[in-house]
């Protein structure tokens, strides 16, 4: 006992807002809805990948549909105007958590994603070619890794990578050697999403500013946990995804630097993002609808604002500090479990997860077992391939945490590890 | 509860840890290499023929991957034996469950079927309806 005396706020008040992590697990998995054999509860660890969505957030969602439900820019009517006021709002909302300077900053994208494809081809294909540089990281998601690499071959543009160190960490010697007065863009993971390692953004923002670069971060796995400015780390793009921070699916955002956001050409064609056409011309709408195409996801942008105040109202800080408090906790009971390769720098300088293995069981396996406790934990290569390929390993398994999950959830984990490991002896 | 998944029968367990048939034949008549990207899994198969050229008289495998990939494959290189390669053909996604002999989870359905797909396309190479190179064994969507 003792770990709980440190939350930083009521996790039990906060569980109450999550009707789903009452639920039971150990079902039927081909007949979903069944009740016969559910039997353990459910210990939910798989937060990198998706959190769930709080009352709040699903009250929001439900009385857009239920109450005003309308498409958004183009009615007259009363149900138009309220739901484009709403839609307008939750960029402002966004621009705001994140320290932007208005919504014109603020592009809805669907998720990490696609915002990085928009800038990947609205700037990328317009200002890469041969003898420029692209520098990523060896811990890039593939939303990251791939991308760059594909306009790479479309380009021209040589893509480069940042070594990361055997404690995990970021070289940046490694860094300050690859990026150079060729270097166009630097896109760099904020924090990995297998490694936690928290990276260091505004050092890598100076590096590549003083070569006249940008640097785009994608903060899939920062913004939703952490206080994070734009300001201050310094960044010309960030990214993220609403379903990862207590917001629905579908709905993401890219902050853009206001001055580049208007230089780029728009990403996808339509409706909703022009001002005049003719049979033959078209201009565009001003920022951020520019960049926003088509009938947009108008609840989902509603959801993700309803997410950032229910998150705020928390506070961003005190999630960090739960999430490593749990962080810190897992490391070290798994550390002691013996037979387990932990990946990452340990410490209190990471992210709110933990992959790893355990000695002669594959991943696949140990997660099949830990289902069985009704642990739910993400097994694979996490959109990192690269990177196990660089630690040597085919897949892992990661436990990711957030403001929701508990001391004894993690003791859970613990336990089932431990049962998979003796099964397998 | 109590003691772990009911996908990891003692069955299970025992071809894992010991796998029967692992290694590699001496000559066999065809030979073949598959994977399973999302696990990691490897498997190779070598099949050798009697005389007649339709009956499996022996089975080896090697490889790299989960306790289902690795146990199914150990238990299909004993079934194979004495088996004709139409048999071999007809070896459904049903009899790889039933020969395990348990339950297996809808997202490890392909962990468990790779041995077998290995083997289905190795005699399809060795008859010439299948390009080596550019059919290479993957048990993913």
């Amino acid at each position: 006992m003792g770990v709980q005396e440190q939350y930083p706020f009521d996790v039990e008040a906060i569980r109450d807002d999550f009707p789903i992590l009452e639920r039971l697990v150990g079902g039927d998995p081909t007949s979903p809805g069944q009740d016969e054999g559910d039997d353990v509860d459910l210990v939910y660890l798989d937060n990198a990948a998706t959190s769930h969505t709080p009352d709040p957030v699903v009250d929001a969602i439900s009385d857009y549909y239920r109450s005003y439900n309308s498409n958004v820019h183009r009615g007259i009517h009363q149900l138009s105007q309220e739901a484009s006021v709403a839609y307008e709002e939750a960029h402002d909302v966004v621009a705001d958590f994140i320290g932007a300077n208005g919504r014109e900053e603020v592009i809805f994208t669907k998720n990490t994603t696609e915002a990085m494809n928009l800038v990947a081809y609205a700037w990328g294909l317009a200002e890469l070619g041969p003898g420029d540089n692209v520098v990523l990281t060896q811990m890039e998601h593939h939303a990251s890794l791939v991308t760059w690499q594909q306009i790479g071959k479309k380009t021209g543009a040589e893509v480069r990578f940042i070594e990361v160190t055997d404690d995990g960490r970021l070289d940046m010697a490694d860094a300050e050697a690859k990026i150079d007065g060729d270097t166009e863009m630097v896109s760099a993971v904020h924090v990995s999403n297998t490694l936690g390692t928290v990276n260091p953004i505004r050092e890598l923002a100076e590096l590549v500013h003083d070569h006249d670069g940008l640097i785009f971060a994608d903060a899939a796995q920062s913004v939703p946990n952490r206080p994070v400015d734009v300001e201050d780390l310094g960044v010309d793009f960030l990214a993220f995804s609403g379903h990862k921070m207590c917001g629905p699916t579908g709905i993401g955002a890219l902050y853009g630097r206001r001055e580049l956001l208007e230089s780029m050409e728009p990403y996808l064609y339509g409706g909703e993002m022009i001002r005049k056409v003719t049979f033959e011309e078209s201009t565009w709408e001003d920022l951020p609808w520019k960049f926003e195409a088509g009938t947009p996801s108008i609840a989902q942008g509603i959801g993700l604002a309803a997410a950032i105040e229910y998150l705020e109202d928390v506070g961003m800080e005190r999630i960090e500090e739960h999430e490593n408090l749990l962080a810190e906790y897992a490391y070290d009971r798994l550390s002691d479990l013996g037979g387990v390769e932990i990946y990452g720098p340990p410490g209190d300088e990471r992210g709110g997860l933990v992959a790893f293995n355990v000695e002669g069981v594959h991943a696949h396996d140990l997660s099949s077992v830990l289902n069985d406790y009704g642990v739910a934990i993400r097994a694979g290569d996490h959109c990192t391939q690269p990177l196990h390929d660089e630690l040597g390993v085919a897949a892992s398994v990661r436990a990711s945490f957030y403001l929701y999950n508990t001391v004894e959830e993690v003791d859970a984990l613990v336990d089932a590890v431990r049962e998979a490991r003796d099964l397998f002896a | 509860m109590g003691t772990g998944s009911d996908m990891y029968r003692q069955q299970i367990l025992d071809h894992y840890k010991n796998p029967r048939n692992y290694g590699e034949l001496e000559d066999p008549d065809f030979t073949h290499v598959g994977e399973n990207p999302s696990c990691g899994d490897t498997i190779k198969v070598d099949v050798s023929l009697d005389d007649d050229g339709e009956t499996i008289e022996a089975v080896a495998f090697t490889g790299d991957g989960c306790a289902i990939s690795m146990a199914s494959a150990s238990m299909l290189s004993e079934r194979l034996r004495g088996m004709t390669v139409e048999e071999l053909d007809a070896f459904d996604t049903d009899d790889v469950t039933e020969m395990l002999g348990v339950d297996i989870s809808p997202m490890r359905i392909k962990c468990a079927v790779l041995g077998r797909q290995v083997a289905q396309d190795g005699a399809k190479i060795h008859r010439g309806e299948l390009d080596p190179d550019a059919d290479r064994t993957r048990t993913e969507e």
